[in-house]
């Protein structure tokens, strides 16, 4: 395969954008990610990036916010109503192809202006599920409540998740939410959605996300010290929560093993666990040890950019490899009900 | 192209109608899908991955349907990945998919395309207040019309050419047993007699709204090979473009996007030809509205700036002409927004494989399908021939 990096990264994030639509939100970002590498629009060969029309509720809505990119001329250019990782996948395969040599990948959302919890039920199957309009976080305390009734996880070591990211927060002016409880403080809260504690639950983000994807020797100019792609896979499980094994990700699983996760050290990785109990459950189907350093950067937990929490996550990794803070690390990236899919990356520096 | 030649050896389609309430959404999807699979002598397990694309997620009603039809599509436990490009998805979703067979990353991909329209109303989905934008237009055809109203001021062309597009289709409709309209008893004086919708678009000379899917399996070059032995013949992949521009921008030109041209010169490069008119065969190109046909016959190069009209007034897009364009009676016969644009790939395809059935052009051998949309603004096209790129 062709060595594929990211080279740069820029993000935002709100715990509400009360300003700027999403055009005005994402055009600084865009801007920073070309100009912390001085690329210009006209060397950016490919441009992807993902979105979701329902939480700008508007069909289409990714038309006009293609502004942002300024597409005049005209530019090779596609979209995934996914989130921005698996943006990233796509940019990544056209690279492969060897006719281009870098890609420039955006992911916005702004869940404020809506009820989150209601419009995200529309993802579930239409006919069976769906009409009963069950909100995220209950859905999340399904999964956590099977976790805690097989003894596999207890609500101290959920506490635990939340203490460390809000703690970890602290140091990163992106996130939305910190704090400096401990886990047995957090304990004394009430739970919101049985067993889940509101610190055991994403906040509300609105903000933008962007990185830039390079070539070979094009990756090596534009960057010190480039994070190359090692590998990136994703999978996806049954959608019916009733068919699965929701103390299992399989599919998370699957894309860490064909990622090659277990193949070097892992010296960080960047988890989109939105729920702490997610976190939890993804360390075991990604095989990572209690040596890794989970999520330095807060988490999904501390700032939940939906459509960008993935990409996001690639991106902090890759700052750390540019940094020398790390050699190789793991981004993930989920959709879905109860982490139904999943995309692994492993992220190397030289 | 990547590294790896493509081919497409399984194609497969619902019966496009106005609504298939026999069916669920999976059900409709699987449909396509398995017809695909049957066609390129497969079953479900063989598959690497699936790639899914419709538009927009707001006309079922359903956000990311990707994930409630990973069991119907057989994707589980495997990549499965979602496009949403505008009109041009189904294009666009064809283009990636392939991609994921050129560059070498998977050898079996199935590729899905679908709308269920009779879920929701699209043209009041399609009106929906933007915040802080004047309401512009009720429905595609609102937006539309007055770029076809500048297409005939500056072209000179006469009215009656909108009307033979139309007939044209609806005929070469009743020659595919896939297509929504069969209107038998079709004259140029019913279509003129339609009422009119949004002037100079009357209601013949619009596209239905329609359920459908469309399937197309890819597989790397040996495994083409393989099929073309065992007599089933592939589509090779000769070329693929996609292109975008702003909705707004100053000297933008909405009747022959420079984004079209661009991404017409692009794949035409890829695949060798230098005059399209003589080497292309057969085009499946995305005509919602009647007009549509002059305006890209000259905004893909088949002819000069102003001369499309000509070659539709002269019979030359007829299946008779020697550039027949829509043979399978296009989207003005069947309207399955999100799998729009894939049909006319695989429609593209089925020519090239010279199992077209009726509407089937004797000899072709180089095809374009061309999907577009946004307001003009996204475009993507794939060049496929009977012999290996």
């Amino acid at each position: 395969m062709r060595d594929i990096a990211i080279v740069s990264f820029a993000q935002f994030n709100s715990p509400i954008e009360r300003q700027r639509n999403e055009v005005e939100m994402i055009m600084p970002v865009v801007g920073e990610v070309r100009d912390r590498i001085s690329i210009t629009k006209d060397k950016i060969d490919f441009v992807c990036s993902g979105s979701s029309d329902y939480l700008a509720g508007v069909p289409f809505s990714f038309v006009t916010t293609l502004d942002a990119v300024g597409p005049w001329p005209p530019i090779s250019e596609s979209h995934v109503d996914m989130d921005g990782a698996f943006a990233v996948y796509e940019a990544w395969v056209k690279l492969q192809m060897g006719k281009i040599d870098t890609a420039l990948i955006y992911a916005y959302g702004k869940s404020s202006p809506g009820d989150i919890r209601r419009t995200v039920t529309r993802q579930l199957d239409p006919y069976y599920l769906g009409p009963l309009w069950p909100d995220m976080h209950s859905i999340a305390a399904l999964q956590a409540r099977q976790l805690l009734e097989s003894g596999q996880i207890t609500e101290a070591d959920m506490a635990e998740v939340a203490a460390r990211s809000r703690a970890a927060a602290a140091a990163n002016p992106h996130a939305v939410v910190s704090g400096t409880e401990s886990a047995e403080e957090l304990l004394a809260a009430p739970r919101t959605y049985d067993p889940l504690r509101a610190h055991d639950c994403p906040p509300v983000t609105d903000g933008v996300a962007a990185v830039v994807l390079a070539a070979g020797d094009v990756a090596r100019e534009l960057c010190d010290r480039p994070a190359w792609i090692r590998g990136i896979e994703h999978r996806i499980d049954p959608h019916a929560l009733g068919v699965r094994d929701l103390t299992r990700s399989p599919s998370a699983a699957a894309a860490a093993k064909a990622a090659g996760v277990a193949d070097g050290t892992v010296d960080v990785a960047e988890l989109h666990a939105a729920w702490s109990h997610e976190e939890l459950l993804l360390r075991r189907e990604l095989g990572l040890g209690d040596d890794v350093d989970v999520n330095p950067s807060g988490g999904a937990l501390c700032a939940n950019t939906m459509m960008a929490t993935g990409l996001i996550r690639m991106g902090e990794v890759a700052e750390r490899i540019w940094a020398g803070n790390a050699d190789r690390g793991v981004a993930h990236a989920a959709s879905g009900p109860c982490l139904q899919q999943n995309l692994v990356c492993v992220l190397e520096g030289e | 192209m990547g590294a790896e030649r493509v081919a497409i050896v399984g194609i497969g389609q619902t019966h496009h109608t106005a609504t298939r309430g026999d069916v669920s959404i999976a059900g409709l999807v699987r449909e396509a899908a398995q017809r695909a699979l049957d066609d390129a002598a497969m079953t479900w397990s063989d598959i690497d991955a699936v790639v899914i694309g419709k538009a927009p997620d707001f006309f079922e009603g359903l956000m990311m349907p990707e994930l409630y039809l990973a069991d119907a599509l057989g994707a589980v436990g495997k990549p499965m990945f979602r496009v949403h490009t505008a009109g041009s998805v189904g294009g666009s979703t064809a283009i990636v998919a392939s991609d994921l067979v050129a560059s070498g990353v998977h050898k079996r991909v199935l590729t899905v395309a679908f709308e269920k329209q009779s879920e929701s109303e699209a043209m009041w989905a399609l009106s929906t207040p933007f915040p802080f934008s004047p309401p512009m237009h009720a429905g595609a055809g609102g937006y539309f019309a007055p770029h076809i109203r500048a297409y005939m001021a500056r072209s000179g062309a006469p009215d009656h050419i909108g009307i033979m597009v139309a007939l044209k289709d609806r005929l070469n409709a009743l020659k595919n047993p896939y297509a929504h309209l069969h209107e038998p008893d079709i004259t140029f004086d019913s279509v003129k007699d339609s009422f009119m919708l949004w002037d100079p678009i009357r209601y013949s000379e619009t596209c239905p709204s329609s359920d459908g899917a469309c399937a197309l399996v890819m597989v790397d070059e040996s495994l083409g090979d393989d099929a073309a032995a065992a007599g089933r013949n592939p589509a090779w992949l000769h070329g693929t473009a996609l292109r975008s521009e702003p909705t707004l921008a100053a000297g933008r030109d909405q009747v022959s996007p420079w984004a079209g041209r661009e991404c017409a010169a692009d794949v035409f490069a890829q695949a060798g030809i230098t005059d399209p008119r003589k080497q292309v065969d057969v085009v499946e190109m995305y005509v919602p509205f009647s007009w549509f046909e002059p305006m890209w016959l000259e905004n893909l190069g088949f002819c000069g700036q102003g001369e499309g009209w000509k070659l539709v007034d002269t019979g030359v897009t007829e299946m008779t002409g020697d550039l027949p364009v829509n043979c399978s009676g296009g989207v003005l016969s069947s309207n399955p927004i999100g799998a729009s644009g894939m049909l006319r790939f695989a429609e593209a395809a089925l020519q090239v494989r010279g199992q077209a059935g009726e509407h089937q052009i004797d000899g072709a051998r180089t095809a374009l399908g061309h999907a577009y949309g946004g307001g003009s603004q996204f475009f993507a096209m794939w060049v496929v021939g009977s012999a290996k790129p």
